[in-house]
């Protein structure tokens, strides 16, 4: 088991070591400091002089030294837009996307694991071939049409839901944390955003939580506690639902990252005011810390669920050999 | 004698060729599956409409001689009170006709999708091959690669990198070099779908006999994996193909709904929604619905072939 965790955080480290390499040298590549610092009307002696005092013109590991440094002790760089700290402008943006994913998330764990088992147990009802020809249409839609069509409906035809933003929201933690799980008006804000997160994840997870439940409930031992009378309702949801679970676990824990890439499509339709739009507008204003930051940021969170994921499914999972090997 | 020289004439010709097709499982199910030949149909006919979109198309959507402002947002021509005739699904916000901007938007978007899954296919089969057959340590460090590049979603991927070369090209530059960079940023991004698929199925049919009979009669590695094996894991690569190519089309969709894909000028199914959507809350409902209604029905008839082809070849995918 030691292995297996040193081996995972080693490679978590990896990844983040070439993460921080790629985001530096497009901080090296984009843009230009001293275009930022100083006018047009100084001197190329003056531009060189201050250069070489800003170590511009130092060899690049040299430089990514400083900037590893400097990253290590959260300094990221001041965004030339909001002119503050890079990663503050990102953390203050990241519970507005965190929400997202949350409530994503729990929408779809609670619609995938019902519809999943009962199409599983029930192949050839009416109601589970519906789910199997809506989660096939669902995966062909792309996430903005989802958005636009919703908005359609909802916001612009019935007048139902807003359209946009995040609504009333609350302080917590000094406020570090704005949430809009609190009010009213915050809920029925995150209403849309959250249904066009999770119609991306949906459809895939009732497929494969249908998928390896069937598969379950072929095996042995299913078939054996059917034949030693357990109630059905023991059999499915004790017996056969543990291990079903075991691979929606990696699946679902990679998907979370793929959430995070996919709320800049939904941010963007519903100008949610989380960490994406943050991305896109950085983006067009060429605001390269904000985007070095986005990155770092970003990256982290991928590596760390990653990791995560891995550990608790080598600690479920008791088939897997932790060596790590295949 | 002469019967076997007539059978050893007669096996390489032409119709036998069909003939096996027409005996294949994957035939017989065909005829059987009405989902199937329709979606088939539909996507023939996107082919041809892909395919022959400058001849079929009333205008040049490229042409800006032949765009007049005037007309931007007419709705379709059964819209009685504003509809024109000249101009059937109606017109873009730039008085584009839509039926032609479309035409020539599935041809971007289907050219995209499949270059870049042939990008992927390439890239992949190659790797796999090479990882199954070679074992060890190359293996191991290649599928550790193959984990950490789809622990990233694509998305992601394709975001970052298309944001960071507009922002360092300028979107002027940027907009003629959209479409080599979607293709290569998609092809790249997605090459571990078929390099683990590939990498199964080569360690399973690595243990057959005949790769044992063509490593003693001493054929090189390159061509016992590329001549010998790879026909036998066709399978698997059909299956993720179609599934592949729908993806491709709705990530090209979504990275030009973003402004990072196709520009306006040269639009996509994906640009051309994007450019309607600023236009959907005036009541112009067209230039956003009937692209949308024609991309979902595009990526829909894929992955019900994709299905299809799964239920039916049954391939051992790469699960987890």
């Amino acid at each position: 088991m030691i292995a297996f965790l040193i081996k995972r955080l080693f490679q978590a480290i990896v990844v983040m070591f070439v993460i921080s390499l790629i985001s530096f040298s497009i901080q090296d590549n984009l843009g230009d400091p001293l275009r930022e610092l100083v006018g047009q009307s100084v001197s190329e002696e003056e531009r060189q002089a201050l250069r070489d005092e800003l170590g511009l013109n130092d060899p690049f590991l040299v430089q990514y030294g400083r900037f590893a440094r400097n990253a290590l002790q959260g300094d990221l760089g001041t965004s030339y837009f909001f002119k503050e700290p890079a990663l503050e402008v990102i953390l203050k943006k990241l519970p507005a996307t965190l929400e997202l994913v949350f409530g994503a998330t729990l929408i779809i764990v609670l619609l995938s694991v019902p519809l999943g088992v009962y199409s599983a147990i029930r192949p050839s009802s009416l109601f589970s071939r519906a789910v199997m020809g809506l989660s096939i249409i669902g995966i062909s839609i792309p996430v903005f049409l989802t958005a636009i069509g919703l908005i359609y409906l909802f916001a612009i035809e019935l007048g139902w839901m807003p359209s946009y933003g995040r609504g009333e929201t609350v302080d917590l933690f000094n406020g570090w944390w704005e949430t809009g799980f609190l009010t009213g008006d915050g809920l029925l804000h995150l209403v849309l955003p959250c249904f066009t997160l999770a119609s991306i994840m949906l459809p895939l997870f009732i497929r494969l939580i249908r998928a390896e439940m069937m598969e379950v409930l072929q095996s042995e031992y299913v078939k054996f506690a059917w034949a030693k009378g357990i109630s059905p309702r023991r059999i499915y949801f004790l017996h056969a639902l543990k291990n079903t679970m075991l691979p929606v676990i990696t699946v679902g824990g990679v998907q979370i990252g793929t959430m995070v890439a996919y709320t800049i499509l939904t941010e963007t339709v519903f100008q949610w005011p989380g960490m994406g739009f943050l991305f896109l507008e950085a983006v067009n204003r060429v605001d390269t810390p904000l985007i070095v930051a986005y990155l770092i940021v970003v990256g982290a969170i991928f590596v760390i669920t990653n990791t995560i994921v891995d550990l608790i499914y080598g600690l479920v999972n008791p088939t897997v050999k932790l060596a790590g090997k295949k | 004698m002469t019967d076997q020289t007539q059978i050893l004439e007669a096996a390489p010709a032409a119709p036998s060729a069909w003939q096996r097709i027409k005996d294949s499982h994957l035939w017989h199910s065909f005829t059987r599956d009405r989902v199937a030949q329709i979606s088939l149909a539909i996507f023939v006919l996107y082919a041809v409409m892909a395919l022959f979109a400058p001849a079929i198309a009333p205008y040049d959507p490229y042409d800006p001689s032949q765009i007049d402002i005037l007309n931007s947002e007419i709705p379709p021509s059964w819209d009685e009170a504003e509809g024109d005739e000249n101009f059937w699904l109606g017109t873009d916000a730039q008085g584009r006709d839509l039926w032609s901007t479309i035409l020539y938007g599935t041809r971007v978007s289907l050219m995209i999708g499949l270059c870049a899954v042939a990008l992927q296919a390439v890239l992949g089969i190659c790797i796999g091959l090479v990882a199954g057959y070679f074992g060890g340590r190359l293996d191991s460090l290649l599928m550790r690669l193959a984990d950490v590049q789809l622990s990233f979603s694509t998305m992601m991927v394709a975001i970052v990198v298309l944001a960071v070369f507009q922002a360092t090209f300028g979107t002027e530059l940027y907009q003629d070099l959209a479409m080599i960079m979607l293709i290569l940023v998609i092809g790249i991004a997605e090459w571990p779908q078929y390099a683990r698929t590939i990498r199964a199925s080569v360690l399973a049919e690595k243990r057959k006999e005949y790769v044992d009979a063509a490593r003693v009669i001493g054929l090189r590695a390159p061509r016992i994996m590329f001549r010998h094996i790879l026909p036998n894991t066709l399978s698997p690569i059909l299956v993720i193909s179609t599934v592949q190519v729908a993806n491709a089309i709705i990530a090209e969709a979504s990275l030009s709904f973003l402004g990072l894909g196709m520009p306006v000028s040269e639009p996509s199914l994906g640009s051309l929604i994007s450019s309607g959507f600023e236009y959907i809350f005036s009541g112009s409902w067209w230039i956003t619905v009937i692209p949308g209604v024609v991309l979902v029905a595009l990526v829909l008839v894929m992955n019900l072939l994709g299905d299809w082809l799964r239920d039916v070849l049954n391939p051992k995918l790469y699960k987890g």
